[in-house]
């Protein structure tokens, strides 16, 4: 592997259910229970962890600096190695990562990774207000103040370069509230139709209120363990064979015109007279799959992945993705939903847990609920933990969780194998 | 004498909001004021009080930049202010019906990215005087001024441009 470490396995998980509000609980408390559930699963003990990374993205919706060692001494984990870790809506994929870097660096043998957000402290359009701070603040936030607007603007591009229609944009919300109905830890399970997300109100045009996330509270936690440490734990660890991590522009005005990075499946003229990435599409998002691709050795990820847990904080931003990973190629987001290829039971899963669309977005969570999610599914545990197999992939080899900050500012793409 | 077992806490008749008792749940307010300085981006701020939109162009490669930045992205060196024109074309919108807090008062409004001939990259604004059906990919608009100047990048805003034809479908 590129980065030339250990290799790094995932133990267990614990997820929480994300709720819009949970004022029976604070953040460590609901961290704690996220934890237990996953130490409970495989008998370890605070003695069994050699350090942690916490991971929440807003001071502003805790109102309380150092969020993260109060979790580290709240769960017990003083004095042991911790830091915190933000990056936007990807902060728990990075998170994630950085776990995975501290056991292949060879610095942990075991490190828990929780992650956290309670964004009920405040009303939606104050959360909007927080999250809209996570843009550029001179020139940005000033104008629009409004992250789905900055979206919205992206999936009306996306609709012009392409003839990507609204109606495939509800597809999406329709699939991942619908595989929610299956997932006991999802925010809002729901049967809907097209036209029922096409009829709910529109916050930013294209966007309607049921092609958007809704604020959330909740924790999630990933153990991640060395090769020797790992098949000690159980007898069942899922490695995690390779990362990648993509950055662009903090302004979207800023993305540049210029080639498409190829991954291995494609050729150039496949995109040879696409303006990349314009606003249209998420370059960082991109970026990071193709480095996770060549860590991997993934030549043609729709053939060779079984499954994905993307970020699906919008309907748009999941058929973009679909794009950025090289599921098909730019332009046939809107094609991939229509032809059923990311249901449950299609070509390549995407989002069975229900996404964030469905499952909730607090956001220091969200990264690392999805590898819980993919984690369950590698070791085929969805019955379990879910008391329902509906979502159980079949007998899936290997996934990709993805995480995305901003519009598309820091991206991870993480690949995940089962190795029994 | 400052040792006095009998002292007590003042009493005041300002209370606490509370919003449930099991579990308890109580409100308390936040209010900040920032002394922020637009820095290297200063120019841009100043210029719009004199109707002027400066953007940035590379000294060493040439980029340019509608949205301005003191250094190039593409090869490192030093940007020097240039002018942009007043007119563009839209590059992409929305309609925004809701916002955040501190805009949801001025819902519903509308945000394009602007094009401007040779140059580079965009710029994002305000529409005003069009409605969403009106706007479209390519529509030509013109920047305006705010006379009172707020020192915000919504000095600056953009209008439809006066056309005679019939406008494009979108």
């Amino acid at each position: 592997m590129k980065h030339g470490g250990r290799n790094v396995y995932m133990v267990s998980g614990g997820v929480t259910k994300f709720a819009k509000a949970t004022p029976e609980m604070d953040f460590r408390l609901r961290v704690k229970k996220a934890f237990d559930y996953a130490m409970n699963d495989v008998n370890l003990t605070l003695n069994d962890i050699d350090g942690s990374v916490a991971s929440y993205f807003a001071d502003h919706f805790q109102r309380q600096l150092m969020a993260g060692i109060m979790v580290q001494d709240y769960l017990g984990l003083t004095p042991k190695p911790s830091k915190r870790v933000e990056g936007g809506g990807a902060t728990g994929g990075l998170a994630f990562q950085t776990g995975f870097e501290e056991i292949a660096s060879g610095r942990m043998d075991t490190c828990a990774v929780y992650g956290f957000e309670t964004m009920s402290h405040v009303n939606t359009w104050k959360g909007n207000e927080f999250i809209a701070l996570a843009s550029d603040t001179n020139f940005d936030y000033p104008v629009g103040g409004f992250y789905t607007g900055y979206y919205a603007m992206m999936a009306v591009r996306h609709m012009h370069e392409f003839g990507t229609t609204v109606e495939q944009l509800a597809k999406v919300s329709v699939k991942n509230h619908k595989n929610a109905l299956h997932n006991p830890y999802a925010q809002s399970p729901m049967n809907i139709t097209v036209s029922d997300v096409r009829n709910s109100p529109m916050v930013s045009y294209p966007l309607t209120r049921l092609d958007v996330c809704t604020m959330s509270d909740g924790a999630a936690v990933a153990l991640l363990a060395s090769e020797e440490k790992a098949f000690e734990i159980t007898d069942r660890p899922v490695l995690i064979k390779s990362i990648g991590t993509g950055t662009d522009t903090m302004r979207l005005s800023d993305r540049p015109m210029g080639k498409v990075p190829l991954l291995p499946n494609e050729k150039e003229s496949d995109y040879s007279n696409l303006k990349y990435p314009g606003v249209h599409s998420f370059r960082a998002g991109r970026t990071a799959a193709k480095e996770a691709y060549e860590g991997a050795g993934i030549t043609d990820p729709i053939e060779e992945l079984d499954l994905v847990e993307l970020h699906d904080a919008y309907t748009s931003s999941e058929i973009q993705t679909y794009e950025d990973l090289g599921l098909c190629k730019y332009g046939d987001g809107g094609k991939f939903i229509d032809e059923g290829k990311s249901e449950i039971k299609g070509k390549i899963p995407v989002n069975p847990s229900g996404g964030l669309l469905a499952s909730g977005h607090p956001v220091g969570a969200s990264g690392i609920m999805q590898s819980v999610f993919m984690f369950w599914q590698l070791q085929r545990t969805v019955k379990k933990h879910f008391k329902d197999d509906f979502l159980q992939v079949n007998n899936p080899k290997r996934g990709l969780i993805h995480s995305h900050a901003g519009t598309g500012t820091y991206v991870t793409a993480t690949i995940m194998e089962a190795v029994k | 004498m400052t040792i006095n077992p009998n002292a007590k806490m003042e009493e005041t008749q300002n209370g606490t909001e509370v919003y449930s008792i099991d579990p308890l749940v109580v409100k308390s307010h936040y209010e900040i004021d920032y002394i922020h300085s637009y820095a290297q981006d200063s120019e841009f701020f100043r210029a719009l009080g004199k109707k002027k939109i400066m953007g940035s162009k590379c000294k060493k490669c040439g980029y340019t930049y509608a949205t301005p930045r003191g250094h190039c992205m593409m090869c490192g060196a030093e940007t020097e202010w240039y002018q942009l024109p007043n007119t563009g074309k839209v590059h992409t919108f929305t309609t925004c019906y809701f916002g955040s807090e501190e805009f949801l008062k001025e819902t519903p409004f509308n945000l394009i990215m602007v094009e401007f001939e040779n140059v580079d990259s965009l710029f994002m604004a305000r529409l005003i005087g069009a409605d969403l059906e009106d706007i479209y990919v390519g529509m030509p608009v013109v920047a305006k001024f705010r006379r009172n100047q707020k020192f915000s990048p919504t000095d600056v805003y953009f209008v439809p441009v006066a056309q005679p034809e019939k406008k494009k479908k979108r």
